[in-house]
């Protein structure tokens, strides 16, 4: 038998240099990427600058009060996000993870969806709860930990967060096969299913085998990407080599490229998408690019990785932004309308504010609540055990 | 003379594969995060501008992908330090680190080894809730074939890396989050540390506290608390999960005739289940008392802050245990 050192002798000294068809890791730390242009596909109705332009097959004609509804839930999703990351700042969540910037991706989507559709959020979906009537206090009381699951995900049609990267993509897939299967597809009336995932998640071995299934059984399913240049601090560049919604064609379904940006292109397509779906012709991958722009979470700086001239570039690009100088340029809605809007989101932040303040802190038998479906012996002794020797502290302190 | 200064554990494990990748070429880091970053618990802060992107590799999110590479790498001579960025997310890498780091050395007829050093932060304490708070350090020590080591002192923090990318066979080494602030006094002169022998952290002749990891505070503090009401307490710090060191916790319990073993890990198949299984085949004779656990309440970690705090273990668990053992018995 040959010894183990056999394989386990000194290299020569050198590696392969990178390649010349991707950029160098020196190239992205100077930070010299053009992640802020989607290239030619990308699919848009509305520039950053608010003027409305014309899509050869996307199109859509969308009506004042539409429009005027778009912004609004933006702003107030906005304000919610922001009022949450103030809050978890003050100590009182225990961790947030922001919205900014990718309102346009999540209410587009979030809004294309009809009522007995499916979603599966991953956990920054905070704008497509919101279309799907789930209040932001909601969300705050799981960050905040006072609850497990606040919303019903039957009846809402909107599976609870999903926190491990990716994983949804395979639920929403077996979610969808069952649509099929119950014989939900096929015509105007059919179901259709979306998953949320990030270009951090395409890198997991997850999404490829939903990839697979989803197409092999036809699944009734959008995959929604939302490409938002950032898995913490790897760039998109980390992920891949060609542009995510290219990737479809490898696994024979339709991938497009939406401006994540543009609400109006973000509900278009994925109108679109979620019609194909019904009608038995899916998957279909969406790549809405995007930008994260702020940090992954509150436990993260970005500053640490990114450069301000990026951020300060997609700010340009803001997704509420272009629709406000949109209504406001074509007398959708006047300055009135605008203060109103801006008033509602304020009063909504104070409602917020109020609510999580007076969460009361679950009592700590609760942890041994639903571990199984029913009581379990060897459970129920270790928290009687428990709860006798909690009793032995004063007020209960641990 | 011997000079010393004061190191953090986060500063030690860095300074451990500054070392590693100065001493040796062949080594390398591949992991999410932990270049530009510098690690999601900022260990490899500034290794990237050092030693450059080929040899501090930030991977695409693919925990298999790259524990896979890294075996691959280790197998045709390379010294991979691969950082999962914590034990929950070994969950999708469990495949390459059982199947696969674990066999090959055996199933090759010996004509592989695979050098490969797996760092990953586990346990719970931190407010990360149920899917992010794992202690799975233990279901790894139940895997032939590997090596489990959990560093619980600056010194072994320090230490362990070397020692572990000399080892041939696959090492994987437990950082507890709760340990990456500690700090302590270093000499600047370092001895080889070894990654075979549990260590007596605090003498004693009353009761046995067999730890590791994260809980190894804990039960220093616990020793101490009980020292006032002149219970004297041997604490055993395991430093290696698998293989385990018998020696030294069997010579500590035929002398204290007492044994509490503490351990993040759910009570139900775990470490501290292995160790006092182990107490009872061998020194069972020796005891006065049954052998005590101080675990994990057996439910998903809570993410509220104070049911997480209620759920773990805490140093007044152990005094109470040890205050029941010592009562207990002859």
């Amino acid at each position: 038998m040959s010894s183990p050192e056999r394989w386990t002798q000194p290299q020569p000294a050198g590696t392969p240099a990178a390649t010349a068809a991707r950029p160098t890791s020196e190239q992205v730390i100077a930070g010299l990427r053009a992640t802020s242009e989607g290239g030619p596909e990308l699919v848009q109705l509305l520039t950053p600058e608010g003027e409305r332009v014309h899509h050869p097959e996307f199109d859509v004609d969308f009506s004042d009060e539409e429009l005027r509804g778009l912004y609004r839930d933006m702003v107030l999703v906005r304000r919610a996000d922001r009022e949450a990351n103030a809050l978890q700042r003050q100590g009182q969540l225990g961790l947030w993870v922001p919205l900014l910037g990718q309102e346009a991706a999540q209410i587009g989507a979030g809004r294309a969806l009809r009522p007995e559709d499916m979603a599966f959020p991953g956990y920054r979906e905070h704008g497509v709860a919101w279309c799907r009537g789930i209040s932001p206090k909601d969300i705050m009381g799981m960050w905040r930990g006072t609850d497990h699951g606040s919303w019903d995900p039957v009846e809402r049609r909107f599976h609870l967060y999903t926190i491990v990267i990716g994983n949804q993509c395979l639920n929403a897939t077996g979610y969808a096969m069952g649509q099929r299967f119950e014989g939900k597809v096929g015509d105007d009336n059919g179901e259709a299913t979306m998953v949320f995932f990030g270009d951090g998640a395409t890198s997991q071995g997850d999404v490829h085998e939903a990839f697979v299934w989803a197409s092999v059984y036809d699944a009734p399913l959008v995959f929604f990407c939302q490409n938002n240049q950032w898995a913490i601090s790897e760039p998109t560049e980390r992920q891949t080599r060609l542009p995510l919604y290219q990737r479809a064609r490898g696994y024979g379904f339709p991938g497009i490229r939406v401006d994540g940006n543009d609400v109006l292109a973000s509900l278009a397509v994925s109108r679109w998408a979620l019609e194909e779906c019904r009608h038995g012709n899916g998957p279909v991958l969406i790549e809405a690019f995007t930008y994260r722009m702020d940090a992954h979470t509150t436990s993260d700086d970005a500053t640490r990785y990114r450069h301000s001239d990026e951020l300060e570039a997609w700010k340009l690009k803001d997704p509420i932004e272009r629709v406000r100088v949109h209504l406001s340029r074509n007398g959708i809605a006047d300055h009135d309308w605008f203060d109103a809007v801006q008033a509602e989101a304020d009063e909504l932040a104070a409602e917020l504010r109020e609510h999580v303040y007076n969460l009361p802190d679950p009592p700590t038998e609760r942890m041994f609540d639903h571990v199984y479906a029913e009581a379990n012996p060897v459970l129920a002794a270790q928290r009687d055990e428990f709860l006798s020797y909690m009793s032995t502290f004063a007020g209960g302190e641990h | 003379m011997t000079t010393t200064r004061k190191t953090t554990y986060r500063e030690a494990v860095r300074e451990a594969l500054r070392d590693a990748l100065s001493r040796d070429e062949r080594v390398f880091l591949m992991g999410e995060d932990i270049g530009r970053y510098g690690g999601c618990y900022a260990v490899s802060l500034g290794l990237l501008e050092e030693f450059g992107p080929e040899r501090i590799r930030d991977t695409p999110l693919s925990e298999s992908a790259f524990v896979g590479a890294g075996i691959g790498a280790a197998l045709v001579g390379m010294r991979p330090v691969v950082e999962i960025m914590t034990v929950n997310f070994s969950l999708l890498a469990l495949d390459q680190i059982v199947n696969n780091a674990a066999t090959m050395p055996h199933m090759s007829g010996g004509q592989f080894s695979i050098p490969l050093v797996i760092r990953m932060t586990t346990g719970a304490g931190r407010q990360l809730a149920a899917q992010h708070s794992h202690s799975l350090e233990g279901w790894y020590a139940h895997i032939p074939g590997l090596r489990v080591v959990a560093p619980a002192t600056v010194a072994d923090a320090r230490g362990m890396l070397w020692t572990a990318l000399c080892d041939p066979d696959p090492v994987l080494i437990f950082e507890h989050a709760s340990l990456y602030n500690t700090a302590a006094t270093l000499a600047e002169q370092l001895a080889p540390v070894d990654i075979d022998h549990a260590a007596v952290r605090r003498a004693g002749t009353d009761v046995t506290v067999i730890t590791y990891g994260g809980t190894l505070a804990k039960s220093l503090e616990a020793a101490e608390e009980v020292a006032a009401a002149g219970v004297d307490a041997e604490v055993i710090d395991l430093r290696a999960l698998r293989p385990l060191d018998d020696a030294t916790i069997m010579d500590s319990v035929r002398r204290t005739h007492r044994a509490v073993v503490v351990d993040e890990g759910w009570r139900s198949g775990s470490l501290a289940a292995e160790i006092s299984a182990r107490i009872t085949e061998q020194a069972f004779y020796d005891l006065d008392a049954p052998v005590e656990r101080v675990c994990t309440v057996e439910t998903p970690i809570p993410y509220a802050q104070h049911l997480e705090r209620a759920a773990l273990p805490q140093q007044s668990d152990i005094v109470a245990a040890v205050r029941r053992v010592v009562a207990g018995g002859g």
